[in-house]
């Protein structure tokens, strides 16, 4: 970056106190052009957007406008009246809050200023938020289900009356989410309460800055933006991608073939960070690396699954330069600052080139020393992932999710949260809610059946107005019909749904946990996982080989299980889709020869052979390849839009082909490719033109197709449940007790059969398609893709199999199959018995 | 993520159990029904389960009454039984059958209208349901069969029961797959609940110890089209 320390100064003369200047001085340092920068707007009533690097002095620059301003206030007199919040930070992480608690606290001292500041999170204690309500700090630094709260409370206006500025930290990763869709909702809240709010958001290099700067203010038909500060550069990384001696493997993700080579470059190095993308690889390559560990060095592990109390210890002996190596999940993605990081080894393909830049920020945390990386790709089409997403960071190219409409399910946690707070009258939160970015375009309609819904469920059969939540009275204001309703609201504020899990908790081999207290905690794992274990299986978790004993109430009872086979845990969260950049990109460097010189020789042969063997897809079409193998037949097609999308084009496709007579029997979708097998031939079909492959692939699919399918699906179920959860129709926590998730999953789905066939039209199942529509199935990426491919399908009927389709064959078999056949596997479990016992009626 | 079309299904042979002797068709929709007596039994309907819960303000859709007689019409239009044994908890709560929309009411009627219908007591609905035709009783015999809600803790041969919900589960080629069953030794059998709302307990749970005679004890698992008959040794507890 390039701070000019002369303008600095000048300016720093015009806007800084004294105590500030003198303060630089003693430091040696003296302001950076964008922390004055953004003094100096702040200072003439603006909200700002802070785009920079990490290292740049981005925490002190969003403070400096709250803290100069707290210096020169006048004190207060005895007898006058307490001042309120002056400035609210907010951000994602209760660690980040805490962190920037410490960090901000040592300059304030320093200066000698009279403010205080303190943290509100989830772990704060009851008595310490009584306190705050009645004594409130300056400074405030919190979370949004936390602001949630507070507005929620009947003296929410008086709370924020002194409110001067919201801090909004790695905005870039907040706006993304539900939870930015309530914090929106709740600056929404806060500009009505201060009108002349200023908010100052401080992010990471994002694709478009113009997004940020509109949702950081109200929204209105002029299109009014905040100021944008954008700090360029820092030193360039340096990356490369691990050229490995061993053989890079066809398919897999563990990347256990270069264990040897990482290990030798922890110990060429300080501390380094090795990041992977899901907790079941941060298991096994902190297995692996241990099965080498020779010489003993600190190696440590921590991911989101592990109990907290391990993971402060690990952060600890991180900040305290005690670990030489760390493997971690994106639990540490994030702007948290620890110990001297010299390397940071990035295991699995990235998937996605801004969180590349972004992990790879955390080497070197100063912007005049370049960071250190290597890329070590798992299998051979991460080699070229690897590769695009290399070239992605050197051109400084960003792929953050584009921001989605507001959910209805949030909207409506947050309309119940207002009413608990104080009555309202629908006109005026209408309008206020559309000054909150992703609710600029919601209309009438839409918003009165959500009150409905918040009123009385919002269902066509009236059967409820005796028992609402929420009531107009005749002066035209809702209020909540009793207490009761605010309790439960409180309890359930958030949009963070957790994935049922049960503790683990240590016990004797073969104790089952009966009676015996049992020994410690090592974390949570998913139930969904769990489900599959009989006693005496064993698995990976917390960095160790456990043998399960059994489940009691919500807690996994395990032993520990001397040697080192084990089934790993397999986590539906965390797994990132390729993103459309980086799929882009890999395309490009497919369809150009030249570009193959960059890859390892046996990768560059492997394109070569495909070259010879079939063909390779030009950067816009889509190749489908069709061969048999066995009995049976099989389609290929390589569209390289991420696993999502591939999975809902697998379950239309095959619908599709089974029409056509094709007689498909299943398909396995990765992140590049998509492989369908069949009895029919597929590929003499295609040739007939009976159906031809732009018949196959017309975007009509997605029409009746997708209804069809998505009707029964378990996808659609589980999306309820979280919309369910969230709008505040099923509680996540009761008064008094605690849901356990399978209560809580097997009423949603009940719900979720009864309400589609009886009111298909219902408000939450409009949110929850709508969700689904862009998670899940990432339908609108799909959508793309078949406009994009129309006319441009390349098809090959092959003899054999082709090079490049040999990854994902591997994959059959492999992958986990999700929710869709029960049926045959219960037909499986009967079969077993009437082989036993012979067909016919089962009798005593 | 791999995907497999549903093998052509087998023929419905396997549903005829026998209880005590009796012959019953067990039905994949959650009822039984005995020939003999032309007699069609059905077990926790919890009718009004959804107002229940909306008075403690928990707004889940009002249909679940509507779909529950939906169902109940479809399986008596199949069998036209002329007697029909609702099993207990009925109602969701004593003030269910009061609540419950007009609509409804006039479809359940229809429903029992040309049938002897026995309302057994249960827990959830101890007294009669307002209103509504139909026997109350407590318990009821017929041929060496005793219907009752809750199953007895001293083993009585021949007895129907429901209150538990049985579901099971088993753990096929690394995936759990849960199901509403029947659950029956030869001796005795209890029956899964039939309302739209209703929840489930595993077999193995302790609430079924010493119920059945394990060796014999199947899972009757309620598929989309047919009964799956599993037996004990292959269910898992949660």
């Amino acid at each position: 970056m390039t701070v000019e320390p002369r303008l600095a100064d000048q300016n720093a003369a015009v806007v800084l106190p004294e105590p500030f200047v003198k303060w630089f001085g003693q430091k040696g340092w003296s302001p950076r052009a964008h922390q004055i920068e953004l003094l100096a707007k702040a200072q003439a009533g603006q909200s700002v957007l802070l785009i920079a690097p990490t290292g740049a002095g981005k925490t002190l620059a969003g403070f400096l406008p709250s803290l100069t301003e707290l210096a020169v206030r006048p004190r207060r007199k005895p007898g006058q009246a307490r001042r309120g919040i002056h400035t609210l930070y907010i951000s994602p992480l209760k660690a980040l809050a805490v962190d920037i608690e410490r960090n901000l606290g040592k300059p304030v001292e320093e200066i000698g200023l009279p403010v205080t500041i303190e943290t509100r999170t989830g772990d704060t204690p009851a008595h310490k938020r009584q306190r705050q309500k009645l004594a409130p700090p300056d400074i405030l630094l919190t979370t949004p289900e936390q602001l949630a709260l507070l507005i929620a409370a009947g003296d929410a206006r008086r709370f924020f009356e002194d409110l001067r500025y919201v801090v909004l930290d790695e905005l870039h990763s907040l706006v993304t989410s539900k939870r930015g869709h309530l914090l929106a909702l709740g600056l929404a809240r806060l500009r009505g309460f201060v009108p002349g709010l200023q908010t100052i958001g401080l992010s990471a290099t994002v694709a478009e800055p113009d997004e940020l700067r509109r949702w950081l203010v109200s929204q209105n038909p002029s299109g009014g933006m905040a100021e944008l500060i954008t700090v360029t550069g820092g030193t360039k990384p340096e990356i490369s991608i691990l050229d490995s001696e061993e053989r890079v493997p066809w398919a897999g993700h563990s990347a256990r073939y270069a264990t040897p080579e990482i290990y030798r470059e922890i110990k060429r190095h300080k501390t380094t960070l090795l990041f992977v993308n899901t907790r079941s690889q941060a298991e096994l390559l902190f297995q692996e690396l241990w099965r080498v560990n020779e010489d003993t060095l600190p190696i440590a592990l921590h991911h989101g699954s592990l109990d907290v109390a391990q993971r402060r210890r690990v952060e600890k002996a991180m900040s305290e330069n005690a670990l030489r190596a760390i493997v971690a999940t994106s639990t540490l993605d994030l702007g948290i600052d620890w110990g001297d990081v010299d390397l940071v080894v990035h295991v699995g393909a990235p998937k996605g080139a801004s969180r590349l830049a972004q992990r790879i920020g955390r080497a070197n945390h100063r912007m005049d020393e370049p960071s250190k990386a290597i890329l070590i790709p798992a299998n051979r089409f991460e080699v070229l992932e690897c590769r695009a997403a290399l070239d992605a960071n050197y051109l400084g190219a960003q792929d953050t999710p584009p921001l989605v409409d507001g959910g209805l399910d949030v909207l409506a946690q947050h309309v119940l949260g207002c009413a608990c707070g104080a009555p309202f009258r629908a006109d005026d939160l209408y309008d206020e809610v559309r000054t909150a970015a992703p609710y600029a375009g919601l209309d009438r309609p839409t918003f009165d059946r959500v009150v409905d819904f918040v009123a009385t469920g919002g269902y066509a059969l009236k059967n409820y107005e005796r028992y609402a939540r929420i009531r107009l009275n005749k002066d035209g204001l809702w209020r909540v019909s009793n207490p009761r309703v605010a309790q439960q609201y409180r309890l359930n504020v958030g949009t963070i749904i957790e994935v049922p899990a049960l503790n683990v908790r240590y016990v004797k081999a073969g104790s089952k946990g009966s009676a015996s207290h049992g020994g410690r905690v090592l974390g949570k794992i998913e139930e969904a996982f769990l489900e599959t274990l009989t006693h005496g299986d064993t698995f990976m978790f917390a960095g160790k080989v456990l043998r399960f004993e059994g489940i009691r109430e919500n807690e996994c009872f395990v032993s520990n299980a001397p040697g080192s086979d084990a089934k790993v845990p397999y986590y539906g969260g965390g797994k990132f889709p390729l993103s459309t950049y980086l799929a882009e990109q890999v395309r490009i460097m497919l369809d150009d020869p030249q570009r193959w010189k960059q890859l390892p020789e046996q990768v560059a042969d492997w394109l070569r052979f495909q070259a010879e063997k079939s063909v390779l897809p030009k950067r816009d079409d889509l190749l489908i390849e069709t061969f048999p193998r066995g009995n049976r037949r099989y389609l290929v097609a390589y569209p390289f839009e991420g696993r999502l999308a591939h999975q809902t084009l697998g379950m239309l496709l095959t619908r599709r082909l089974d029409r056509a007579g094709a007689r498909p029997l299943g398909f396995v979708a990765t992140d590049y490719a998509l492989a369908i097998w069949s009895l029919g031939d597929m590929g003499a079909m295609f040739k007939a033109g009976k159906p031809s492959l732009g018949a196959l692939f017309d975007q009509d699919m997605l029409g009746d197709d997708l209804e069809a399918w998505l009707a029964d699906s378990w996808l659609l179920k589980r999306t309820f449940r979280n919309c369910a959860l969230i709008s505040g129709l099923i509680e996540k926590r009761h008064p008094g007790q605690e849901k356990s998730g399978r209560q809580v999953t097997v009423s949603t789905d009940l719900i979720y059969d009864v309400l589609r066939s009886h009111e298909p039209d219902h408000i939450l199942l409009q949110a929850t398609r709508a969700d689904a529509a862009a998670g899940l199935l990432d339908v609108s990426r799909l959508a793309d893709m078949l406009s994009r491919i129309q006319g441009r399908i390349m098809h090959k009927n092959l003899e054999q199999i082709s090079p490049l389709a040999v990854p994902i064959m591997l994959e059959i078999g492999r992958m986990p199959v999700n929710g869709e056949a029960d049926e045959e596997l219960l037909m499986d479990a009967a079969t077993l018995v009437e082989e036993a016992m012979g067909p016919g009626m089962v009798d005593e | 993520m791999n995907f497999s079309l549903a093998r052509a299904s087998l023929i419905a042979e396997a549903d005829l159990v026998s209880i005590a002797g009796e012959r019953a068709v067990c039905d994949s929709r959650g009822v039984l029904y005995f020939p003999e007596f032309r007699l069609l039994v059905v077990s926790d309907l919890h009718l009004e389960k959804g107002s229940s819960l909306a008075r403690r303000g928990t707004l889940i859709p009002p249909y679940d009454t509507g779909a529950t007689l939906l169902r109940l019409q479809a399986v008596i239009s199949d069998y036209q039984p002329s007697v029909v044994i609702s099993l207990g908890d009925s109602f969701h709560d004593g003030g269910g059958a009061e609540r419950m929309h007009q609509s409804f009411r006039e479809r359940l009627e229809a429903l029992m209208a040309g049938r002897q219908w026995f309302w057994v007591a249960g827990n959830h609905d101890p007294e009669a349901p307002a209103d509504l035709p139909g026997e109350t009783v407590r318990e009821l015999a017929i041929g060496s069969l005793l219907f009752r809600h809750e199953p007895s803790k001293v083993r009585v041969e021949g007895e129907i029961s429901g209150h538990l919900h049985p579901c099971a589960r088993i753990v096929q080629q690394g995936r759990s797959v849960r199901r509403r069953c029947f659950a029956g030794d030869g001796g005795r059998m209890i029956m899964p609940a039939f309302g739209a709302y209703t929840g489930s307990l595993n077999v193995l749970d302790r609430a079924y110890a010493g119920l059945f005679r394990l060796e014999t004890l199947m899972a009757y698992m309620l598929g989309a089209q047919r009964i799956f008959a599993i037996s004990h040794s292959m269910l898992r507890p949660g």
